[in-house]
């Protein structure tokens, strides 16, 4: 055990009163966390809804509703990584030339350095793992069961505990920045400046045990998955007919379950080299500083195409919705998936090009790199081909599908560029990769907020505004052509990234560019939280039957909107890749099962929450080396694991009778939906709108 | 599987009742898949023990022909591969239905595996009291993470064992029971395999 700098006492390690800030930025923020913090408490104490959320959500093991709240934590994560990009591009406005003034105790700007690093470090961390990760997982928990015909996972009470375990990822990072602070090394966390001698205090542990922590749910989480896909298929949904959202979370959780362990391994390492003092990424004594780049970036690689597939499935998910025709080159589509999650794993070293691995190495991940376009161009052309001449409709979802279709082309396009290594010596660490990563990432953002305005319905029963979906959309993809045009711009007239201060007055127009991009963003979250705000408040108005959107085609849209626990009363038989455009041609999408029979479930257990609980004390007391907590907590989740094995009464039986008269219900009020539907003169969501191609 | 899968009602083609899956089935490949994320730590730790096993990052250290004894790595594979052995008769006396047999085998394959484990650590203390330590040089890192690594592995399926062992002796075989002895037997042979992989690369490298 290495000794650390600074006072340490064996109760609290090295917490002190010391540790809280005294920034007035993070003051206000501390402000604003905790009076939201004590109007939840308040709504939950008065509304006397404590009991409903241990029951309904704290200890829940259904999938929809696990999946609600990873993707609650991202989106509250999304605003805070949001928020310090909004600090980022202020900073580098106000902080511009020689006479660029000064607030706050800085030289320029309002941002210290070392503040500036934790924030774009904590930017990079936060959108990259606890912002689209958990989104991207929920939405595949949400979907993927239903879309095969499923019960629930195959593994209910494991994905609990990833939830879990995410969360505490999550909350070790907001933890930060209000005690101690946060890592100043990238979101990469660069070696050496890592390692204890040129990080000595608790920033880099916060960041890696945040990350540890929350990657090990991601890791059960992709087991689960893909047991899921493979073992948990209703009868008929045979490799042929699977969704391809389906496909592409299979691939997307192959890619997870065999790089996040590598990640484990880079911060594991990293870990013991700042608690054990061994020499793995120092300079010197034998260390190599560059193991921890490869290891990184063998899991960093596949984690941007982890984020990306996805992605790519919800858009082949939307945009045939919306075009009412079938996806174009469903095999190719699927064959592209998998070629894409192939190709991940060999071109993880274009990530520094620069380090002078050799012409050689070189060639070889530049032309890897490179074929990636070729998967990736296939899939561009089948959404054209399924637009092309299909009755499109422009709802929310179809447009976010397209904004993502063309963050794709210039992403795609930018980085082709980027992956010839001529090219990547004149514009490494400029902001124009920046920029590049920023524009693939934003595939992902609108992908995920599609389908988050596709599949609301689906869990809710009711559709979001429309109008106020719009907007969001507009302001926010103003905000974005705003912020990346002149970000490639000042990137390629020699702009390079992580600066707190620009020498060059000359940048300084496409700095207020980008921050009039920035304020258009804040105007879409403002139209963001309206719409969620106007939908709730308009809920019966907006109510569903169980293809919310009159075209759908998969699985999901067969179950009642919302979908009950137990998802489908029956299991469904599959006939066909597009099941309910099938059953709508034969006529048959509106019957229902005439027989119902027991369903086992799996009950509810407060065990992955206690674990959760004992996690976040073990990460805590990593972070600050209170090392009775650490031994107490790491018993603590052995023995629950252990006592947990011992519960014989996992699962209880929902008697038939039951079913029935639940179905009964959802029946009825699926009438009701389509008579207000109807009488309100909106599209009646019963009606068939295509015959089965 | 298609007992109502008839055309005959035209509906009752459309669901499929008594629809179930195989629970043991599932929860094995769910283990296969986590072995395979194990799998990928080691790769990862081979890796760097590769890059990190050179003369230069030993900055004038120890290297590997002063770090290994040849003939203890040798009982150790003898005692993990005896305990693979009886953790077999397990499985036998699992397939006859024998609660006692597969509490005695349990038992077995435990001793052979502590065994195992106390060489390991009766070889690391032996490098401690000469001065020894992961701190010492990127070598000595390298090394000790990964033998380490596959020894805590070890002595958690150690603790795995004991698990079973109270539990079957407490609710017998079970489908819950079952399927994690099943599971086991992957863990604990996945383990052998490592350790093979490491008498090759680390001790048989070192007596070269």
């Amino acid at each position: 055990m290495v000794n650390v700098q600074g006072p340490w006492s064996p109760i609290f390690g090295r917490l002190s009163l010391g540790a809280i800030p005294d920034n007035p930025i993070i003051a206000g923020a501390f402000i604003f966390s905790v009076v939201l913090g004590i109007l939840v408490l308040a709504y939950l104490t008065y509304a006397d809804r404590w009991g409903y959320l241990w029951r309904e959500w704290l200890t829940t093991v259904d999938h929809k509703k696990i999946g609600v709240m990873y993707i609650i934590i991202g989106l509250v994560m999304l605003f805070r990584g949001f928020i310090d990009a909004l600090m980022m591009r202020t900073q580098q406005v106000l902080a511009d030339g020689a006479h660029s003034p000064g607030f706050l105790g800085a030289a320029h700007g309002y941002l210290v350095p070392y503040h500036f690093d934790q924030i774009y470090s904590a930017h990079g961390t936060i959108m990259i793992l606890f912002a689209a990760t958990p989104i991207l997982v929920g939405l595949m928990n949400v979907v993927v069961p239903l879309q095969i015909g499923a019960r629930d996972m195959a593994f209910p009470y494991l994905n609990a505990l990833g939830l879990w375990l995410t969360a505490v990822g999550a909350a070790l990072i907001m933890l930060s920045l209000f005690l101690g602070d946060f890592s100043h090394a990238g979101w990469v966390g660069l070696t050496p400046l890592t390692e204890l001698a040129y990080s000595p205090g608790v920033g880099t542990d916060y960041w890696m045990w945040a990350i540890q922590i929350s990657s090990v749910g991601t890791t059960l989480g992709a087991a689960n998955l893909i047991a899921t896909i493979i073992k948990m298929r209703a009868p008929g949904m045979t490799w042929g007919r699977l969704p391809i959202f389906t496909w592409t979370a299979l691939s997307t959780n192959i890619i997870a379950l065999t790089s996040f362990p590598l990640l484990g391994v880079a911060l594991g390492l990293l870990g013991l080299d700042r608690y054990f003092g061994t020499h793995f990424f120092t300079a010197g004594m034998g260390g190599n500083l560059m193991l921890y780049s490869d290891l990184f970036w063998m899991w960093g690689h596949p984690e941007v195409y982890f984020v990306i597939l996805p992605a790519f499935g919800m858009m082949s998910e939307i945009i045939p919705t919306f075009s009412e025709k079938p996806l174009f080159g469903y095999v190719t589509m699927v064959a592209a998936s998998f070629a894409i999650a192939g190709v991940s794993w060999s071109v993880w070293l274009h990530h520094f090009f620069t380090m002078g691995a050799g012409p050689r190495v070189n060639t070889f991940f530049s032309i890897a790199t490179m074929v990636v376009g070729i998967p990736t161009g296939v899939k561009v052309f089948n959404w054209a081909f399924t637009i092309y001449r299909g009755r499109s409709r422009f709802e929310t979802p179809m447009m976010w599908a397209i904004g993502a279709l063309f963050m794709l082309l210039v992403g795609g396009l930018t980085g082709m560029m980027l992956a010839m290594p001529p090219v990547n010596y004149s514009v490494h660490n400029s902001v124009f990769v920046v920029a590049h990563f920023h524009t693939m990432l934003m595939v992902v953002v609108y992908g995920i907020l599609g389908a988050v305005t596709y599949w609301f319905p689906k869990v809710f029963g009711f559709r979001l505004n429309e109008p106020l979906g719009k907007r969001f959309f507009w302001t926010f993809t103003i905000g974005t052509i705003m912020v990346f045009i002149p970000m490639y711009t000042s990137g390629f007239m020699g702009m390079t990234r992580r600066l707190d201060y620009l020498t060059n007055p000359a940048l300084f127009p496409f700095e207020v560019a980008e921050e009039l991009g920035i304020g258009f963003y804040l105007v879409s979250v403002y139209y963001f939280v309206r719409q969620l705000y106007v939908s709730l408040r308009d809920r019966n108005a907006n109510r569903v039957g169980a293809d919310a959107w009159g075209s759908a085609r998969t699985l999901e849209w067969l179950a009642p909107s919302p979908v009950p626990f137990y998802n489908f009363a029956v299991t469904p038989r599959v006939h066909a890749r597009d099941e309910l455009v099938w059953r709508r041609g034969q006529g048959l999408d509106g019957v229902a099962p005439t027989h119902y029979e027991d369903i086992p479930m799996p009950r509810n257990t407060s065990v992955p929450l206690v674990i959760g609980a004992f996690a976040l004390g073990l990460g805590f007391g990593l972070v600050w080396r209170i090392w009775w907590l650490t031994d107490a907590s790491f018993i603590a989740i052995i023995l629950t694991v252990i006592a947990r094995s011992f519960v014989r009464d996992t699962d209880y039986v929902v008697k038939a009778g039951e079913v029935e008269r639940i179905e009964k219900n959802l029946r009825q009020r699926a009438a009701e939906v389509a008579r207000a539907g109807a009488a309100a003169g909106g599209i009646d969501v019963l009606r068939p709108r295509e015959s089965s191609p | 599987m298609t007992a109502s899968g008839g055309m005959e009602s035209g509906q009752s083609a459309l669901w499929e009742p008594h629809y179930h899956h195989d629970v043991i089935a599932t929860r094995t490949l769910g283990f296969w898949l986590y072995m395979l994320s194990d799998a990928m730590i080691f790769a990862g730790l081979f890796a760097a023990y590769g890059v990190l096993s050179h003369t230069y990052n030993a900055a004038g250290g120890p290297v590997l022909h002063a770090l290994v004894h040849p003939w203890t790595a040798y009982a150790e594979t003898l005692s993990v591969f005896a305990s693979v052995l009886a953790y077999g008769g397990v499985m036998v006396a699992l397939k006859r239905g024998s609660r006692e047999g597969v509490l005695a085998g349990l038992v077995a394959a435990f001793l052979l595996g502590a065994l195992f484990v106390g060489l390991e650590v009766h070889e690391f203390a032996a490098l401690f009291r000469m001065g020894i330590y992961p701190e010492g040089s990127g070598y000595l890192s390298a090394f000790f993470a990964l033998v380490m690594t596959h020894g805590i592995h070890m002595a958690f399926g150690l603790l795995w064992m004991a698990t079973m062992f109270f539990q079957v002796a407490a609710q017998g075989l079970t489908d819950k029971t079952v399927y994690r002895l099943l599971n086991l037997k992957l863990f604990w042979h996945f383990q052998a395999i490592l350790w093979v992989l490491v008498y090759t690369f680390v001790d048989m490298r070192g007596v070269l």
